[in-house]
């Protein structure tokens, strides 16, 4: 391989109010080379490649393109530059054919007669898209909107693609094909600049990886010599939080107890959950897994009374062992009965954006110590339980005095999680906790958790990352069309099986 | 603590100020184009405030103003638009007035029957609305604008002669409540009279506030206003604080009526005063539903009305008075969005500097990355 660069970044800096994106990052891109750039999300992937192409200015450093020292003001000095990117989120016009939307803003290449057409219709080969030019947009799948984002980009001249996330939109299977018309490109003499999280991609298709971590270069290795696990670790900086290997703490106390819970569609045609019973030990997690759609966000908020069950029985048996009957009850009742809840959308149903973090404390807390007494709120110590939440969860604010939704979303997380294991619930409901998080919230939640489950919590987990709920669960039961149609050992089970299973595929 | 305590005090006094200035700039502008001298039309509304009775008019009207500004807050809490405490007032007031002029009872017990009245009119006929929300989605500004017409016709029915009226020369009037339900003011001699109803909405604005920052029903109220869903998982009863914070908006409303009622009027006639239900929203705008801004809109736009009386001495129409009022509350929120966009950019220049000294090496905690994105929300919705 030639090792001209093609791009190289010298001590790039870039600082936006309230975070450091770049600090001093140096990038080396060889001609020719795919070069993916791995980082968790908000690592600063993308800021360092709005920089190369242009859209933002750095504080600090230099660009240089070819050996030569540029300075880009806009993306069009980039294309220029022989620089072009594909966004994540395709920047295209539907009602336009393929042609137009290449042309679009570039008639000043080939102008929009036969000349341009005939570029088209060479690069087309190029990037693997094999439909005609003058079909409306609007016609075409995911895949093939980004063969034509790709188009564009070559089309204005590009040597070098930058593809943000490129797999994020696409099946397995399309994968591949973007890999090979990728590969085939780089034959051609193509650089291009990868930006992924997936390591198991990007092992795949990179000639050199660059890892980036809180804005930081933090090295550049061989994706022939890495494992995966030491490329991950060096994404993340820490050991890798693992959701598995512990043991049991199930005892055989019950403590939700759930019998032919049965919810109608609100059409009330349909059975949204159809007979479900289900019983949760303390010490015990278990995992509901399903695709999503299939009736377990329901099965929760129906649990949790925020919608009326149409049959069916909750009770809860409280730490001293006495049953009680939730089923009159409403969403309040249950809470003070002993549930904490993690709901699935922490920003619709677990926070108050433009509330302080201390009046988020309040919230399903309203009724009890330390936040309120009676029907006065105790201020005072509601700041003090919120503070003692943010040390001990690890929330990363300024204050307690900080609207939500100025938290990232990791330390939102970790603020909703700290305050459902506030009130010393018996059983916590968690749907999908670490959903959107970063990992290192990811494990600090993962820990909660199981800390919580080790001194007797019953734990009801709702999870789509099946090694999440693998990892966490003592017992896995498979939801399908609002019934429970399968029960898995978590031990023994594998991704796969589970996936048949979520499917019907095993039934 | 200082850089605190400054802070505070620009966030809250800096955009009342522009927008005072602003629109008194604005007036300005008005009068110099109409070929009057700003400077003597103001020099003449306020040496007009020392004159007569005007400085108790001002307090009395601004305590009229004051519980309307805090039925429409009420409503703004929860995202819902009161409309209707213009229909609410007028036909509490009616109804009030009949009571009270129909019973004979012990003095005190006579007033607190009245104000009794009032209050349950007035939530009732908001309670017609808070029920349709509530259990049939009708929308709280048609249903209560609709009521508006309603409760013209249901009060000029009330006042006939052949059911509750009497007429009195060419008015037609309900009969007057005895000195007995009649609410005592404090009298200044010549200056006129203090309404002892003003006492009454200052305590109602301290109860407000009190509500709202320190009580269970008042956090309630806040959270189901801000996300109806985030409450309800919450265990917040959504449908039944729609349904409280509409009766309680049309409690404080069903008082608007009773300053001049209990304090001057002491019957209620066609010609009753009408329109400060409507004045109750701009001032909530004017004081951003909070208790002290209420009371300070409430103050300034009784100033404009009564000062305003003394422009035509001079030759200035007085209709400037009502220009700077709309002026005032457009400048109130253009001045508040301004003044946001400031505070984000220093908040976030701030929070800026301090990321970049706490960042030390690579495995150093990472500033919050989506604090860029985000902090323009919580702003907007406040």
């Amino acid at each position: 391989m030639n090792a001209n660069l093609a791009v190289q970044l010298v001590g790039i800096s870039k600082s936006f109010p309230g975070v450091i994106a770049n600090s001093n990052i140096d990038l080396r891109v060889r001609a020719g080379e795919v070069h993916a750039l791995c980082g968790e999300n908000g690592a600063g992937k993308s800021t360092l490649m709005k920089i190369l192409y242009g859209m933002l200015q750095p504080d600090s450093g230099r660009i240089e393109v070819n050996g030569e020292p540029i300075r880009f003001r806009s993306p069009s000095d980039a294309i220029k530059a022989g620089i072009g990117m594909v966004h994540q989120h395709f920047m295209l016009a539907d009602n336009l054919t393929v042609a137009e939307n290449v042309l679009l803003g570039a008639e000043g290449q080939h102008g929009i007669g036969g000349k341009a057409r005939r570029r088209i219709a060479e690069l087309a080969g190029t990037t693997g898209l094999r439909v005609d030019p003058d079909l409306p947009l609007a016609r075409l799948g995911v895949a093939d909107r980004q063969r034509v984002e790709i188009l564009k980009v070559l089309y204005r001249g590009a040597r070098v693609v930058i593809l943000d996330e490129p797999t994020a939109v696409l099946v397995p299977q399309e994968v591949d094909e973007l890999f090979g018309t990728v590969r085939q490109m780089r034959e051609q003499g193509y650089t291009f600049l990868f930006i992924s999280h997936k390591l198991d991609e990007v092992r795949s298709i990179a000639d050199t990886i660059t890892v980036i971590r809180r804005g930081r270069c933090v090295g550049t290795v061989d994706p022939r010599t890495v494992t995966s696990r030491r490329l991950a670790e060096m994404m993340v900086g820490s050991e890798l939080p693992d959701p598995g290997s512990r043991e049991s703490t199930v005892t055989d106390r019950e403590v939700l107890r759930v019998e032919g819970l049965t919810l109608l569609a609100e059409s009330g045609d349909r059975h949204v959950l159809d007979a479900v019973s289900l019983t949760v030990h303390a010490g015990e997690v278990l995992g509901i897994a399903g695709v999503e759609g299939n009736g377990q966000t329901e099965l929760v908020e129906t649990i949790m009374a925020m919608r009326r069950a149409a049959a069916g029985r909750v009770s809860l048996a409280g730490a001293d062992g006495a049953e009680v009957d939730l089923t009159p009850q409403g969403t309040l009742g249950r809470r003070e009965a002993g549930i904490g809840y993690v709901p699935e959308d922490r920003t619709r149903h677990g926070l108050l954006p433009s509330q302080p973090l201390w009046a988020n404390r309040i919230l399903g807390y309203q009724s009890r110590r330390p936040v309120s007494r009676g029907v006065l709120l105790d201020v005072a110590a509601t700041r003090t339980d919120t503070e003692r939440i943010v040390t001990e969860f690890d929330v990363r604010t300024p204050g307690v005095d900080v609207p939500a939704a100025a938290l990232s979303g990791g330390n939102q997380q970790k603020l909703v999680v700290g305050r459902e294991l506030s009130g010393d619930p018996v059983l916590l409901i968690a749907s999908h906790p670490t959903r959107g998080v970063d990992v290192g919230a990811q494990a600090l939640i993962w820990d909660a958790i199981r800390n919580a489950q080790r001194e007797g919590l019953a734990v009801l987990l709702i999870s789509a990352d099946l090694d999440e709920l693998i990892g966490l669960s003592d017992t896995i039961k498979v939801m399908l069309r609002g019934r429970l149609v399968a029960e898995a050992d978590p031990a023994t089970v594998t991704p796969e099986q589970l996936g048949a299973a979520m499917t019907g595929a095993a039934e | 603590m200082n850089g605190v305590l400054t802070g505070w005090l620009r966030g809250r006094l800096l955009a009342p100020v522009l927008a005072v200035t602003f629109s008194a700039l604005l007036c300005a502008v008005a009068l110099l184009v109409s070929g009057d001298a700003p400077w003597t039309a103001l020099k003449v509304m306020v040496s007009q405030v020392g004159q007569g009775t005007t400085a108790v008019d001002i307090v009395n009207s601004a305590a009229v103003y004051y519980l309307s500004g805090l039925a429409v807050a009420l409503g703004f809490q929860m995202k819902l638009f009161n409309i209707g405490v213009e229909g609410q007032f007028r036909l509490a007031a009616c109804v009030a007035a009949i009571a009270g002029g129909a019973w004979a009872l012990p003095p005190v017990l006579h007033t607190v029957v009245v104000i009794l009245v009032a209050v349950l009119v007035g939530a009732g006929w908001a309670g017609i609305a808070a029920l349709l929300k509530a259990y049939r989605g009708v929308s709280e500004v048609i249903s209560t604008i609709m009521l508006n017409a309603i409760s013209t016709g249901v009060i000029a029915y009330l006042i006939r002669p052949d059911t509750f009226g009497v007429l009195e020369g060419n008015n037609i009037s309900t009969r007057p409540i005895e000195h007995s339900g009649q609410f005592p003011g404090i009298s200044l001699g010549d200056k006129g009279t203090v309404f002892g109803m003003v006492f009454v909405a200052a305590a109602l604005g301290v109860g407000y506030w009190f509500m709202l920052g320190r009580t269970r029903f008042g956090f309630e109220l806040k959270a189901s206003g801000e996300s109806p869903t985030a409450a309800a998982a919450g265990g917040v009863n959504a449908r039944r604080m729609t349904v409280l914070a509409l009766l309680l908006s049309g409690a404080v409303a069903g008082m608007v009526g009773l300053p001049e009622l209990l304090g001057r009027d002491f019957a209620y006639t066609l010609n009753s005063p009408q329109g400060y239900g409507f004045t109750g929203i701009a001032i909530a705008l004017l004081g951003r539903n909070n208790p002290v801004g209420i009371a300070a809109g409430s103050l300034l736009w009784a100033f404009l009305d009564k000062a305003a009386l003394a422009l035509d001495n001079v030759g200035v129409p007085r209709e400037i008075a009502v220009i700077m009022q709309g002026v005032t509350v457009i400048s109130v929120v253009i001045a508040y969005e301004i003044v946001r966009r400031y505070e984000l950019s220093a908040q976030r220049r701030k929070v800026a500097s301090e990321a970049s000294v706490t960042l030390g090496p690579a495995d150093a905690p990472p500033p919050t990355p989506e604090l860029t994105d985000s902090s323009g929300n919580p702003s907007e919705v406040r």
